[in-house]
């Protein structure tokens, strides 16, 4: 039955900003033959957090690892059309390494380096050569993971393993490492569903704090975590972007059938 | 199209009581089955470990049995009388003079002396071939280090002879006939009087570590395969390791995936199989027929093995690659960290303890390597302890070849002793691979 419902030519709402941090234009993501997302035009503004929605399969955390080129390593992936942060095309001459310092990105299952704390935090600031005195590591060290609401509950231990903490903890100390680098953009692929509720609360507690100082992107499958911590909500269906929207207006107003019958949990 | 799905269910699964009677029957009657199935199949894994362990309780034993005598050695108490005339110098000869004395009419003259009654050639010389022909050494170690007693009488001990030293550890206690053994009743006769009065002893059989090979039993030892193993297998680490590893990042972190890639990958794979003989061969027309490396060295045979053991390298060193978590090379990309970091910093030291462990396995498949060192001329009889890289000498297991080759019956237990030295430093192999693996495993 859904599968008679037409997709909108264009995008419904509006999926272009004023003051675009990041512009996607007509991006058409291949696996190989397969098409993952069809002309996608979008853009993420300064300072907001968005949440990207859909139902599994729809391209939402595809296009979200195109935003910091983390496609690449994958053998087949092929991006056309346009993507760029600060009007710089990001698949055009700028460098992929320099790319993942400004925009960096959380996973969905927590990574720590099977390193210490410490080191796992200071990795980024190491390689991209931002500190070079063991006090200037300390600092970064310490305002990372205050940042990350983590440094009350390892300060005692920063020399132990990053690996021994717990989920919502290592989740935590995964954005701290990715802070460290003090990123313009930081992009989260499904960021809590590997976490219990009250890890899941502490982390959204933080992503709100974030979006004063950093522009976010985020993948989620919790229609209610969409609603608290975002500001604009995406909705993706089978690759394409169906609508773009104030997120309170998205819950409260869908303008489309698909993203009506998506928040409603006809589907899912 | 739901209400269509249950009504299908319903017909599918007929849900009363008689059809869940008839489900637990069906159940039931096929657990019999399922269980003697399963006890067979135990069974049967449980002979096989039976067979598996008697087997190599059978081999370690007989080897054990057959090798442990090798490592004491029979020695004779004999009363030398340092005589100037008889050595031929005089207390001013040089030391090369020493060095080369008469000292076998040294020994010929003790051995008179302790059996005066033995006037006879051919009795005299059935009497001298009960010493060791390395004998003279021992008296020559003992005037090199006391010039000082030169013309004294001295109580030394010098080695016996193998066949003296055979009957002394094994078939004297068997009472054999005299055509069954190798030494004449007289033989005996002069050897039981030298147990009866103490001057006959075992000791432990240190030349076995500290000679080279010899053409007689008594004065052979494993030092020169030894040495020659270890100069062989330290080429092998120091070209293989590397090189294997460098290829296994590269094919896996670096090269794109093509058909090129799949064609070498494949080729990896058969040159695994490849039987190491082909290698020695390879290694004659390429090292020694091309380059003009000299015959019968360890860099050969260490380029030989490095040959053979690069796939089993590579190979293990591509699983270890393949087995550290993605999510691992994700974060670290994800932070902007270039590739060369990423294989650096988190690949190679997570997937370190596998390349270790295959890497010792290959140096252990290397260690018993016989077939391609003997197409490269390390079959040689080596008596001299190799020092270098590019002096002539055997390994362990060629010499363990060679040993069992001889005709003379007291190398059967040297060949023995030197199978379980090999063996012994198998077991530390694989041990630090172990070792090596629990220490340096992380979790994450």
């Amino acid at each position: 039955m859904m599968q008679d419902t037409q997709y909108p030519e264009k995008t419904v709402g509006i999926p272009l900003v004023d003051d675009p941090k990041m512009t996607m234009r007509n991006v058409s993501v291949f696996y190989g033959e397969k098409q993952a997302t069809f002309d996608v035009q979008l853009d993420i503004a300064k300072n907001e957090v968005l949440a990207m929605i859909g139902p599994s399969g729809c391209g939402k955390s595809t296009l979200l690892r195109c935003l910091n080129r983390m496609n690449d390593t994958i053998v087949g992936c092929r991006v056309a059309g346009d993507i760029s942060l600060e009007q710089e095309n990001i698949y055009g001459k700028m460098d992929v390494v320099p790319l993942r310092a400004r925009v960096g990105m959380v996973f969905q299952k927590p990574n720590p380096f099977p390193k210490s704390i410490y080191d796992n935090v200071a990795y980024g600031p190491r390689i991209h050569g931002l500190a070079h005195r063991r006090i200037e590591f300390d600092e970064i060290v310490e305002n990372s993971l205050r940042r990350a609401g983590l440094w009350e509950e390892v300060k005692d231990r920063l020399d132990q393993p990053g690996t021994g903490l717990s989920g919502g903890q290592q989740q935590r100390l995964c954005i701290a490492r990715t802070i460290a680098v003090n990123p313009e953009v930081i992009l989260m692929d499904e960021p809590c569903s590997a976490l219990d509720p009250i890890a899941t609360a502490k982390i959204e507690e933080l992503i709100a704090e974030l979006s004063e100082n950093y522009t976010i992107a985020i993948v989620t499958h919790s229609m209610q975590q969409a609603a608290r911590v975002s500001q604009r909500t995406a909705y993706f269906h089978l690759g394409r972007l169906i609508e773009v929207n104030d997120t309170e207006r998205v819950f409260t107003n869908p303008q489309h059938k698909l993203t009506e019958a998506y928040i409603t949990g006809r589907f899912g | 199209m739901s209400s269509g799905g249950e009504q299908n269910r319903n017909t599918a699964v007929p849900a009363d009581d008689d059809y869940h009677k008839r489900t637990r029957e069906q159940v039931y009657n096929s657990l019999a089955r399922r269980y003697r199935k399963e006890k067979l199949f135990r069974s049967l894994g449980m002979l096989s470990v039976v067979f598996g362990i008697v087997c190599v309780v059978v081999l370690f034993g007989d080897i054990g049995r057959k090798g442990i005598g090798a490592f004491w050695n029979t020695w004779i108490q004999l009363e030398v009388t340092l005589d100037a005339s008889t050595l031929g110098i005089t207390p001013e000869s040089t030391p090369d003079a020493i060095q080369h004395a008469n000292y076998d009419a040294v020994i010929k003259t003790a051995l008179l002396s302790r059996f005066p009654d033995v006037t006879a050639r051919a009795d005299k010389k059935a009497l001298y071939s009960l010493v060791s022909s390395g004998a003279g050494d021992n008296v020559r170690n003992l005037l090199k280090k006391h010039p000082e007693l030169l013309g004294q009488k001295q109580v030394i001990w010098v080695l016996a002879d193998d066949e003296v030293d055979t009957f002394f550890k094994h078939t004297r206690k068997l009472k054999l006939p005299e055509t069954e053994r190798s030494i004449t009743d007289k033989q005996v006769a002069w050897v039981e009087q030298w147990i009866a009065s103490g001057q006959m002893e075992k000791r432990f059989n240190q030349l076995f570590f500290e000679a080279g090979d010899s053409r007689e039993p008594e004065q052979a030892g494993i030092r020169s395969a030894l040495a020659g193993s270890a100069l062989t297998l330290l080429v092998t680490l120091l070209l293989s390791f590397p090189v294997g590893v460098a290829a296994a990042v590269y094919l896996e972190e670096f090269a794109p995936k093509n058909r090129f890639t799949d064609f070498i990958e494949v080729n990896i794979n058969n040159l695994a199989a490849v039987p190491s003989i082909i290698f020695g061969l390879l290694g004659l027309a390429v090292f020694i027929g091309f380059f003009h490396i000299t015959r019968s060295v360890p860099l050969v045979g260490g380029l030989v093995l490095t040959f053979m053991t690069l796939p089993t390298i590579i190979i293990s060193s591509r699983a270890a690659i393949k087995s550290v978590p993605p999510s691992i090379r994700e974060a670290a990309f994800g932070i902007g960290a270039s590739q060369m970091q990423v294989v650096s910093q988190h690949v190679i030291p997570l997937a370190m303890p596998g390349m270790l462990t295959g890497a010792i396995i290959g140096m252990a498949r290397a260690l018993g390597e016989t077939a391609p060192l003997l197409m490269i001329g390390m079959v040689a009889f080596i008596v001299d302890i190799p020092h270098g890289i590019t002096d002539p000498s055997t390994v362990l297991p060629v010499q363990i070849y060679l040993w069992a080759d001889s005709s003379e019956r007291a190398f059967v237990e040297r060949t023995s002793a030197a199978i379980i030295v090999l063996l012994a430093f198998l077991l530390v192999m694989n041990g630090a691979a172990v070792w090596l693996r629990n220490k340096l495993e992380r979790r994450w």
